[in-house]
């Protein structure tokens, strides 16, 4: 029988169904490149028997003749941002250690309902706070990917769902749930050569979720390819009355309206985005997309998102805010590392407890937030930048008048090596550049493989959309995809 | 707007992370970074533009004033570090 690890989410779903193969198979073949991927560090738990015990579901439930799901046999990644019942779920922090959720979130239970099984947790950045997977208390994800130099440097597989983006890759899962709060879906997906889209602020639940920047979060797929893509959202996506912002919207049909066909189309290229100094390879594989898109059949139009520059700084206070807020919780109360102090009273023990809990840049980013938020600095810093995320969703809103979907590189490099950037916090938040605009906006905005830098590194594309136009983001990604012709796979050394 | 090593502490204190007088230290410059950075939107004109409040128009819904859920006791102190009689337990709170 053929490799099934090679096998993509429709793939493996049409497979089972026709019978060409059994949903157990499939599981025993991604649990066991899991178990053979140590040296990644992509799990933090491997589920090898949730995902049989799927699996035989599947296969009884076909044998009697019973309608399966959209993921049906489908073997998956769970990022560990997701609380899954009986299953540690820590978002990569040490103040969560041995947290075993009593209940699941929303997102992975309707996974679970439609089919899927569970491969494992997936490391990420701490509380989904990094670009590079440097910040997990777990250690740090190794990407699959060596640049052709023939070096050895360990490089980043991105972040913060860089778990979901090197096992992905690496073919330990064929798919994994990632979440964006500002690019943590887009730029891993980017580094590893795959797929991955953050649907519009509400299309998925929250709920269940570890609580980064609640105005932020959206969770997404990320997949080989794009109609990988659309069949996991579609199991994802929908109305949660346990979540306050999600959006009571029926689901549509994406992976059945997928198309390619760009005319009629506009396409903007945002003169904002053109930056001093853009890596040369970064702005090759972007005139790429252009001339690819144009190939489709759509028009270029140069478009202006004149507060470009602001969205960086604008998200690196409204965030931080957001997060320290969300993170008042780990307390040591009532679950979770409790440090209690010799002689000490309850106001220690919060504070002991979490200088142990949180890593070096949470607890960097909660000052931040606490910073922006204290009185005689709200107004200055927190109110000042929600007027200019106000002025840069008036942008894209402007934009719209010109354009169907906007064309941007989703990074402004290839991955780097870990360790490059994990001094200096501000280099490291550049690399959100191109991804944080359609976070801040709320806007669905999808990273799809471009090509191979001169390193023979992954780049990616980004499109972003209107605000429920997550079929029209699809349909661009997956125009670019089809003369992309991107086959690249990382050569297995681990 | 820049921060010295009383405001860290103070700031510190105020988000619950107990913090020695080194990492005190070293965290100044680090936020002074990010800080001197963020200062640029302060150039942005933002008369009459209202602060977000919604990234995406989204009516809140009211549900009706029913008891949904409850009875989960043992499942919400599953996770307690020091649960006792069914109830959290904190090292004292009175001096």
């Amino acid at each position: 029988m053929a490799d099934l690890t090679e096998l993509g989410v429709a793939q493996i779903r049409d497979g089972v169904r026709d019978g060409a193969f059994t949903a157990r198979e499939v599981a025993e073949a991604f649990n066991a490149n899991v178990a053979a991927a140590s040296l990644l560090n992509a799990f933090i738990v491997a589920t090898p028997e949730k995902a049989l015990d799927a699996a035989d579901a599947v296969d009884a439930a076909r044998a009697a003749g019973n309608t399966l799901g959209k993921m049906a046999g489908v073997p998956i990644g769970m990022k560990d941002l997701f609380a899954t019942r009986g299953v540690q779920t820590t978002a990569g922090s040490h103040i969560l250690e041995g947290f075993v959720p009593e209940y699941e979130s929303t997102v992975s239970h309707k996974l679970w309902g439609a089919g899927a099984g569970m491969l494992g947790k997936l490391n990420m950045d701490q509380f989904a706070m990094g670009s590079s997977n440097e910040t997990s208390y777990f250690g740090n994800v190794v990407s699959p990917w060596k640049r052709n130099d023939g070096g050895n440097a360990p490089l980043a597989p991105g972040g913060s769902s860089g778990g979901s983006a090197a096992a992905v890759s690496a073919r330990l899962c064929p798919a994994a749930t990632g979440t964006d709060t500002g690019g943590s879906i887009r730029q891993p997906a980017a580094f590893v050569g795959i797929a991955g889209i953050k649907p519009t602020y509400g299309r998925c639940s929250r709920w269940g979720i570890v609580a980064f920047a609640s105005s932020l979060d959206q969770a997404g797929p990320m997949a080989r390819d794009v109609r990988d893509c659309a069949i996991m959202l579609e199991a994802m996506a929908g109305f949660d009355p346990k979540d306050a912002t999600s959006l009571d919207l029926p689901v549509p049909e994406w992976e059945a309206g997928l198309n390619p066909d760009m005319r009629g189309k506009r396409v903007g290229i945002a003169r904002e985005y053109r930056l001093d100094g853009m890596d040369a390879d970064v702005a090759k594989s972007w005139d790429d997309g252009i001339a690819w898109l144009r190939d489709a059949g759509a028009e270029i139009v140069d478009i202006s998102l004149p507060h470009t520059q602001y969205a960086l700084p604008a998200y690196y206070i409204v965030a931080p805010a957001e997060a320290s807020s969300n993170l008042a919780r780990y307390d040591g109360v009532r679950y979770g590392l409790r440090e209690l102090v010799d002689g000490g009273g309850l106001q220690d023990m919060y504070a002991a407890t979490r200088a142990a809990g949180f890593g070096a840049e949470v607890k960097r980013r909660v000052l931040i937030g606490t910073y922006v938020l204290s009185a005689g600095f709200y107004d200055a810093y927190y109110t000042q930048a929600q007027k200019v995320r106000t002025l840069i969703a008036r942008d894209f809103e402007q934009a719209w008048r010109q354009c169907d979907v906007v064309l941007a590189p989703t990074a402004p490099s290839a991955a780097f090596a870990l360790g490059d950037k994990s001094d200096d916090p501000l280099a490291m938040y550049l690399n959100d550049v191109f991804a944080v605009p359609a976070s801040l906006a709320g806007l669905p905005a999808m990273s799809v493989p471009a090509g191979l830098n001169r390193e023979g590194l992954p780049l990616g594309l980004q499109i972003i959309g209107k605000a429920f136009d997550e079929q029209g983001v699809l349909d661009a990604s997956l125009a670019i995809e089809q003369r992309a012709g991107f086959a690249a796979k990382p050569k297995r050394w681990w | 707007m820049s921060v010295d090593k009383a405001t860290v502490a103070k700031i510190a204190s105020l988000a619950r992370i107990r913090m020695s007088d080194g990492e005190v230290a070293a965290m100044v410059p680090e936020l002074n970074q990010i800080l001197g950075w963020v200062e640029q939107l302060g150039e942005v004109d933002v008369s009459g533009v209202e602060p977000m409040t919604a990234v995406i128009p989204n009516r809140l819904r009211l549900r009706d004033d029913v008891v949904t859920d409850g009875g989960i006791r043992d499942k919400v102190l599953a996770n307690a570090p020091a649960p006792e009689h069914g109830f959290f337990g904190v090292p004292k709170v009175i001096e």
